[in-house]
């Protein structure tokens, strides 16, 4: 029999399947919780000091190479701040545009998550190559859904890893006739193998854990489940325009790990898929409702494994509205006068005044900051971009903190798993790595 | 025959190059059917054996622990491929390059920049040996699995080395100059059949510089346009910035 009063000392060192590099470090003694860190090691990138200088026109070329998965999210937001800062108002059609582009990516990337990253965990292997034998249908579903979100982007805006037409301005070149249908075709095509993900998610056990916190996200007015326009939100019912980000995040630096955490009105807080369900599920489209109702999920559900069936949800609603804005534009079909070429706007083709500028996006997982300072002729005189990981890394370390006390009847090794699965529920991507890692304080 | 042993590895960037191989779809199926994956960080829990055939190495050198973590790949792998812009020529992260290494640290981490450690951005071949190289940022899948290839089966694989412009020019695209904009077609080279040109943007370098670009006649093209040298120079630096540790360290080499 396991002793409650044992020693544990747990040392994961680059955990895998996250994007990112992460550590998690458990000691206890006696019994007793001595240590429990989450430490980040990235080398840092200072994306925000390379951008000084540059022009507003390639902000969002640069920061979107902040991340792969997310650099769709990443594109508009920066093009968000940029427009705000220069005082550039997207048209409708380049909002809808906008707007489809971020479900595709959510869709994209919760894909990869659940099927990837953390099926494996709940199918009892190491990662998803052992699948390929076993669930050899599964594996096939994923890379073909994930292509199909691949394949969608590559007709919208060039490739999605690194959007190409998506720009300040709206957008370089604007889908065709024949290419509305070609992406339709896609997405409709995808709803057999969506029904069958649902399924299969249904049959998932997610571990049981509890712990109640903030959760953040876009809130507005609208009837529309906010993922690119709103105020910012939260379930402890602040509600704040998105210029004051800074009195939401409330950056701090902790001597033992990462340097900048977060927190509002208590601790911690959490972002993502769970948090936009926890404030918004009344908004979401009906069939991603139903699923919902389907496999239990309710606001407001303090159970951080369950961002993983938050994101299933998420999927149906991203598909559908994906699927019902372009019906909307081919109804009433595109008007190709938008479209822009605008390169570093040497030829003066958008307007630009000195400003500061503000991009708040829902982003895969969760809300994403960008701020720009900009000149009178568009350079930027200082920028600031805080990711959704670096906001969630404190409210996961105090998920760690109240879950080993919880589970310490267990062997090392189910322990061990259930802390990576906690932290890889948060689909953690810290190569994002505006400013994450490691700080080794030696000798304090 | 045993499968040749690869395994993926990563270094500062942003992990889209390796997020492409997941964008092949069922293709990939077919990929991993030719090669055993020992170790893939982003996607498997697997950590490979000592010896690997094949090493894929994404994203640039930043800090000293990638140097350290660098050499040791390539003491294990026998085939080391760079892959991806961050890889082949230090891609974005080189602009870190363009500032004074201790003012862009305390620019972005205040007063406690010295726990955040930093090198000057480096590219992998300057640091430990390269046997092949996918450009890109991201990668273009189809050349990568020209290169995949090429490596498994001992052979070489040449990076074309004329510029963008000539694929271009068979896509038929209105050239950017012409709608009075600065592109880096001219002196970037090929293989990405023109991506963004396809989709009306300019040409941002991330392939890296043709080995013997046309010096004079991308000159008389700045002037005709009248395009202020500035702009183009900082355009280079946005991936290029690295190529100046090759000039500066590659004629220490000959001698």
């Amino acid at each position: 029999m396991s002793n409650p009063k044992r020693n544990i000392s747990v040392n994961v060192e680059y955990l895998t399947r996250v994007e990112g590099h992460g550590n998690i470090v458990v000691d206890v003694k006696n019994g007793v919780m001595k240590t429990c860190e989450l430490q980040i090691v990235e080398s840092p990138r200072f994306f925000e000091g390379m951008i000084k200088g540059r022009s507003i026109f390639e902000a969002q070329h640069i920061t979107c190479r902040i991340c792969g998965i997310c650099s769709c999210g990443h594109t508009l937001a920066s093009i968000q701040a940029a427009e705000d800062a220069i005082g550039f108002k997207p048209s409708k059609q380049t909002t809808e545009l906008r707007k489809f582009l971020l479900h595709m990516e959510n869709l994209d990337s919760h894909l990869l998550h659940i099927y990837l990253l953390v099926a494996p965990d709940l199918l009892g292997v190491k990662s998803f190559v052992p699948l390929i034998d076993s669930h050899n249908k599964v594996v096939r579903r994923a890379l073909r859904m994930k292509k199909a979100c691949n394949d969608v982007c590559d007709i919208q805006v060039g490739r999605h890893v690194h959007p190409i037409s998506a720009i300040v301005g709206g957008f370089t070149k604007l889908p065709r006739e024949k290419d509305l249908d070609a992406m339709l075709n896609i997405l409709y095509n995808m709803r057999p193998d969506m029904e069958a993900t649902v399924e299969l998610a249904a049959t998932l056990k997610f571990p049981e854990f509890e712990r109640d916190t903030e959760y953040v996200a876009l809130v507005s007015d609208d009837p529309e489940y906010p993922m690119l326009i709103g105020d910012v939100g939260s379930t402890d019912g602040v509600r704040k325009n998105k210029k004051e980000y800074k009195s939401i995040t409330n950056e701090f630096v902790v001597p033992h790990s990462s340097a900048k955490h977060t927190k509002l009105s208590r601790g911690s807080y959490a972002v993502g898929a769970l948090a936009r369900f926890n404030l918004n599920a009344d908004k979401l489209h009906p069939k991603a409702k139903e699923i919902a109702k389907a496999i239990g999920l309710k606001p407001k559900c303090i159970n951080p494994y369950l961002n993983t069936a938050a994101q299933l949800v998420e999927c149906v609603h991203s598909l559908e509205e994906a699927i019902r804005i372009m019906e909307e534009l081919k109804q009433s079909g595109i008007n190709y006068d938008e479209e822009v070429i605008v390169g570093l706007n040497e030829k003066g083709t958008i307007p630009v005044k000195p400003g500061n500028g503000v991009g708040a996006v829902e982003v895969p997982r969760g809300i994403l900051f960008h701020n720009y300072e900009v000149d009178e002729k568009g350079i930027i005189t200082k920028a600031n971009c805080i990711i959704p990981t670096n906001q969630n890394v404190n409210n996961a370390e105090q998920d760690l903190k109240k879950i080993v006390p919880e589970i310490l009847d267990k062997s090392d090794e189910e322990i061990t798993l259930l802390l990576e699965m906690l932290v890889r529920a948060y689909d953690p991507c810290i190569s994002c790595s505006a400013h994450f890692l490691d700080v080794k304080f030696v000798n304090r | 025959m045993a499968k040749p042993k690869v395994a993926f590895f990563d270094f500062a960037c942003c992990e889209g190059c390796q997020l492409q191989v997941a964008n092949m779809g069922e293709m990939l199926l077919d990929v991993l059917g030719a090669i055993d994956v020992v170790e893939f960080r982003e996607v498997m829990s697997e950590i490979g054996p000592d010896k690997i055939d094949v090493a894929i190495v994404e994203g640039s050198i930043t800090d000293h622990h990638a140097v350290e973590r660098i050499k040791k790949i390539r003491e294990r792998a026998s085939i080391l491929i760079a892959y991806g812009a961050c890889a082949c020529i230090g891609g974005v992260n080189g602009m870190k390059n363009n500032f004074k290494l201790d003012d862009i640290r305390k620019e972005v981490y205040g007063k406690d920049y010295k726990y955040f450690d930093s090198v000057e951005t480096r590219a992998v071949h300057q640091v430990v040996k390269v046997d092949y190289k996918v450009n890109g940022c991201p990668v273009y899948i189809p050349e990568f699995v020209k290169v995949l290839k090429a490596a498994l089966a001992g052979l070489p694989y040449e990076v074309p080395d004329y510029s963008v412009c000539v694929e271009c020019k068979l896509n038929e695209n209105v050239c950017m100059y012409d709608r009075g904009l600065t592109c880096l077609g001219p002196v970037t080279k090929a293989g990405c059949n023109s991506w963004c040109i396809n989709n009306n943007n300019i040409c941002y370098g991330c392939r890296g510089m043709v080995s013997n670009p046309n010096e004079n006649g991308a000159k008389d093209v700045i002037a005709k346009y009248n395009i202020p040298m500035d702009l183009v120079v900082n355009k280079m630096n946005m991936y290029n910035k690295c190529r100046e540790i090759d000039q500066r360290e590659q004629p220490k080499k000959k001698h």
